[in-house]
């Protein structure tokens, strides 16, 4: 009961429901589609970079509240950074996913992210909450 | 009927939780657990093999079990019942034995839209493979499909006509009988997927005169991993083995054989022997409360279930109005809600439902949306779960209602 509100709380709730990052950018240099076929749940992804910095993203799609408030929070956290920071910092929340990374030094890096901690009490969802950071991690990679 | 005592039977059913997904899969009584562990204790050895007392004993329930199911669905030959591993290995077989030899460039392959995937997979491979046409039959705005729409689709050129008795999204009751004679008159064979019905009524596959039926026994009280095809013995006789290995020989040579007759034919290989045994005491037990109970305790359950979420204005329901059409099967959406979202706050009540495209993706495509709720009935159901899963919607309602307002 309590971790269920936990979950679903007033930040969740309202990037879940009424994001600003979900929208089509006017350009973008990547774009990728995730899916979860298991769910139908899908987003499409838009990154613009400035050099070797994240300056814009954006997503469109559907799916249930958790794997789109992940998508937009994912977007605020990434938006500005350096591609590097982007990666380490996307390591570091499948990790915290995982209950592989713990250390709490390590966890602020994920700012507002961090409210994901605790989906790995709903096992059912985890893959709700890692769909967009698969589909950005698959885009930094190629790049 | 005491219902009370019933739900004694299913261990799982104690304490407060609302399983309302036997769709998926049904709980099991203990009748059924037992025999289980009766054979292992018991009984234990691989038939058709031994000579030894053991043996014979094992392959006696094994082949009573045959014997029985036959019986359980009017069958003429109990050479007619081959046990698979569900219904979706029914279908294959069907598909590689019979599909694969039998259908030529431009014949026809009839499914409806709201099969589940096994029963249009198959015929999708089967299609490229022989230069056939899949095609489907779809649903009118009451969920049904309509005569019209059987007799438009289903042509002279049709050789394979597939349907579900109950879809396992709408619960829709299809008129298989009428899909059956009509396609007999084109000179079409019909495979009725049974997985959603037989569960809840009687099959006679003589009056239906289906030419295969598939099921599988974890949807009707029995373990998972055991099921059954039904198929005409004229027509099983006429086709070339699914699976090669053992027991399904006569003579085997260095480069030929040959096969064993039915139903050895289609059983490679050490069968799921336990699985039987638990499919025999589940079709005692359903046998035990009765088909007209079952139905009588279902529907009343099931009416209560419509009635209470016809009356939540935030929900959309994709449900027949004909009554007498529908099975204990019930898909909803709260409108701007994820079905995934409304599951896990279900669960946090401890009612389960399913939630997602329910291996139909074509019929929810068409249907113009991406995934459902689906609560699911069985006679160990209580207007009581109906209730815990209708406090669960206002929960889940409530929680959203903010959000979906903006």
């Amino acid at each position: 009961m309590d971790e269920l509100n936990q979950m679903y709380n007033e930040l969740i709730m309202e990037h879940s429901m009424n994001s600003y990052n979900k929208k089509k950018l006017d350009r973008c240099d990547y774009c990728e589609l995730g899916h979860n076929p298991n769910c139908g749940d899908e987003i499409e992804i838009e990154v613009k970079l400035n050099g070797n910095i994240i300056e814009d993203m954006a997503f469109t799609g559907h799916g249930c509240a958790i794997s789109q408030a992940s998508t937009s929070i994912m977007i605020d956290t990434l938006k500005g950074k350096t591609v590097e920071e982007a990666k380490e910092i996307i390591e570091t929340f499948i990790g915290m996913i995982k209950r592989e990374t713990t250390s709490e030094e390590e966890l602020q890096k994920l700012e507002d992210a961090i409210a994901f901690r605790n989906i790995s009490n709903m096992p059912a969802r985890v893959k709700c909450a890692l769909l967009a950071w698969h589909t950005i991690e698959d885009i930094l990679n190629k790049k | 009927m005491d219902i009370e005592k019933i739900r004694k039977d299913f261990p799982i059913l104690e304490g407060d939780i609302a399983y309302l997904d036997s769709g998926a899969t049904t709980q099991k009584p203990k009748q059924v657990i037992k025999a289980i562990e009766e054979f292992y204790e018991k009984n234990n050895a691989n038939p058709h093999r031994g000579a030894y007392s053991l043996s014979i004993e094992a392959t006696e329930q094994y082949e009573n079990t045959r014997t029985k199911i036959a019986k359980f669905i009017n069958a003429k030959h109990r050479e007619e019942i081959i046990f698979t591993k569900n219904a979706t290995e029914s279908l294959n077989l069907i598909a590689y034995s019979y599909g694969l030899n039998e259908l030529k460039q431009d014949d026809e392959i009839v499914v409806s839209i709201m099969e589940h995937h096994s029963n249009i997979v198959p015929w999708q491979k089967v299609a490229k493979a022989t230069g056939s046409k899949l095609n489907y039959m779809y649903i009118n705005d009451e969920f049904e499909i309509s005569d019209e729409e059987i007799e438009s689709k289903i042509t002279d050129k049709t050789k394979i006509v597939g349907i579900a008795q109950v879809s396992n999204v709408l619960g829709t009751i299809n008129n298989v009988k009428k899909i059956i004679d009509y396609a007999h008159k084109k000179g079409a064979i019909v495979i009725v997927d049974a997985a959603q019905s037989i569960p809840h009524m009687k099959i006679d596959v003589q009056e239906l005169n289906c030419d295969f039926l598939v099921f599988s026994g974890h949807k009707m009280l029995a373990p998972l991993g055991i099921g059954v095809l039904y198929g005409k013995k004229e027509i099983l006789n006429k086709m070339s083995p699914f699976l090669m290995g053992g027991d399904m020989i006569e003579y085997v040579h260095e480069q030929e054989t040959t096969y064993a007759p039915l139903p050895n034919k289609f059983e490679a290989g050490t069968q799921n022997v336990e699985g039987v045994i638990g499919l025999g005491a589940a079709i005692d037990y359903i046998e035990q409360i009765g088909y007209e109970n079952i139905h009588k305790m279902e529907n009343e359950v099931l009416e209560y279930a419509r009635e209470k979420l016809s009356k939540l204005g935030y929900i959309d329901l994709y449900l027949t109005p004909n009554k007498q059409n529908h099975s204990g099967v019930i898909s909803f959406n709260i409108k701007g809600v994820h079905p995934h979202d409304v599951a896990s706050i279900l669960d946090s009540l401890n009612v389960c439902v399913r939630s997602g495209n329910h291996c139909a993706q074509p019929l929810l495509r068409s249907m113009g949306i991406d995934s459902t709720c689906r609560a699911s009935f069985y006679f160990y159901n209580t207007k009581d779960d109906v209730d815990k899963l209708v406090a669960g919607l206002e929960k889940a309602y409530k929680m959203f209602e903010k959000y979906i307002a903006k």
